[in-house]
């Protein structure tokens, strides 16, 4: 991916800005230009809280090019508060203790970085409830 | 130094990474007495994190306690020497993180282990100035000590952040404080080397506890107050004994020390080490304490800040998680899983 595509969609992957149909109330993420529940073009951004549960997930032994640096992770599905669910890389778990319906929250991490010389890739993922004491 | 305006801080948020390394663990690897280690364990950084990522979340959790819409800070800046790129800020990437762009000023400080109070003085003064109403200032360290360095048993990561803005929405006012510098070469990182070096011995007397006592003293006089008048002290933390030895030197109460002390279990986050403490006190104290704060940084110099808490600090104290939930939130690893993490094995 070049650095103006990384660029163009950082913002969004950084906030999870989305999406909401105005006709409906759907919420999308990522942002859709046509409604897919009822077709309506009438859309504008919409910031997730970054609150939910997990939908599913699968824990990643042979990740793509990039990624080693952090296996073995956990894939995951996440169902946000508002109604939308979200690929996701899960962050700070013990990959035996993933439940499905487990809290999770939105954290800023290093996606990846281009070897040693190119640009560093932010963006969310999602980790377990941060216990109050 | 004081400013023209009232002012004070109005959000705060820390952020410390959930792994840790005994010291007992460094000293086996390296064959060293596992007793005489200068603390108990440090953070380490999970292998997604960096300084960048640290700051982001602890500006969130200063947002949150501010009640903040981010629009309306004028600085973001970043106190570190851990800066992820060498050339490009890390202050940007934070600022479009928690949705402050594109009409604010950004930038990293560098100043060792001081950078974030450094921040802290550039914001007071920005703010003080009536040259905005809010600015954020950041300290924030993934410090690396060299493997089988004293240093690598305290070099650890974490940070936290402080929002300045007007002393009617402030949930501890500022006094004044006191910027006291020399030029001492203690420690310092050349240019392309991984690792920093350090004067050994000449790092205490004449670095740290000197910069240190003057600030402080410098400052208690502008304010007509001793050290001891304060409720709360925090001085930098490069390991659990210095900022009690600071304390005997200056007449402070242990006691004092004690709660904005996380050194022991956390080790030094350097830039983020008074800021940290400082949060960690803010977590703790009543309206109407007062507030010490005395941060080093090598090279060499001490900032000192005097704070008093307001009543709004029991309001927004828990609108963030507190310096003890991530100082909870511990996993502990071996030496082998530290050295992958912070990339110490270079293939
Ligand atoms: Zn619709």
């Amino acid at each position: 991916m070049s650095v103006p595509r990384h660029w163009r969609e950082s913002v969004k992957r950084y906030r999870l800005i989305g999406s909401k149909c105005k006709a409906c109330g759907k919420v999308h993420y990522p942002e859709r230009t046509v409604c897919p529940l009822c077709k309506s073009r009438e859309l504008e951004p919409f910031q997730f809280k970054g609150n939910g549960k997990i939908y599913s997930y699968t824990i990643i032994w042979a990740p793509p090019e990039g990624y080693e640096y952090c296996k073995p992770y956990a894939a995951a599905l996440v169902e946000l508060e508002e109604g939308e669910i979200v690929t996701t890389q899960l962050t700070d778990c013990d990959l035996e203790k993933i439940e499905i319906g487990m809290p999770v929250e939105i954290v800023l991490r290093k996606l990846f970085a281009y070897g040693e010389s190119g640009i560093i890739v932010y963006g969310y993922k999602f980790r377990p409830v941060l216990p109050i004491l | 130094m004081k400013t023209i305006k009232d002012i004070g801080i109005v959000g705060y948020g820390a952020y410390v990474p959930m792994y840790r390394i005994k010291n007992s663990d460094i000293a086996r690897v390296w064959g060293n007495d596992p007793i005489r280690v200068p603390v108990k364990e440090k953070s380490v950084p999970g292998p997604d994190e960096d300084a960048c990522t640290i700051a982001c979340e602890a500006a969130r959790n200063a947002i949150l306690r501010a009640a903040l819409d981010p629009k309306k800070l004028g600085a973001v800046w970043v106190g570190t020497e851990s800066k992820p790129y060498a050339v490009k800020p890390t202050a940007t990437i934070v600022a479009e993180v928690i949705g402050a762009t594109p009409l604010i000023n950004a930038a990293d400080w560098e100043f060792a282990c001081k950078a974030g109070t450094e921040a802290l003085q550039g914001a007071l003064g920005y703010v003080g100035s009536g040259m905005s109403d809010y600015a954020m200032a950041i300290g924030v360290d993934t410090a690396q000590g060299q493997p089988a360095d004293a240093l690598e048993y305290t070099a650890a990561a974490g940070g936290s952040a402080m929002i300045v803005g007007p002393a009617s929405e402030a949930l501890a006012t500022y006094e004044a404080s006191c910027s006291f510098v020399t030029d001492t070469p203690d420690f310092w990182r050349r240019q392309y080397e991984h690792y920093p070096k350090h004067a050994s011995r000449f790092t205490g007397m004449p670095a740290y506890f000197y910069h240190i006592t003057n600030a402080a003293k410098n400052l208690c006089s502008e304010v007509g107050k001793e050290p001891n008048d304060f409720d709360y002290v925090i001085f930098h933390q490069p390991n659990a004994k210095f900022p009690m030895a600071a304390a005997g030197m200056l007449g402070v109460d242990k006691e004092k020390v004690i709660p904005g002390l996380i050194s022991p279990y956390i080790g030094n986050t350097y830039a983020g080490s008074a800021v940290l403490g400082l949060a960690a006190v803010f977590d703790v104290a009543k309206p109407g304490d007062t507030v010490l704060c005395v941060s080093y940084g090598s090279g060499a110099g001490s900032d000192a800040f005097s704070f008093t808490m307001t009543d709004k600090i029991d309001e927004v104290r828990n609108n963030a998680p507190n310096v003890k939930s991530y100082i909870g939130r511990r996993v502990s690893i071996d030496y082998a899983t530290y050295a992958r993490y912070r990339q110490k094995i270079r293939m």
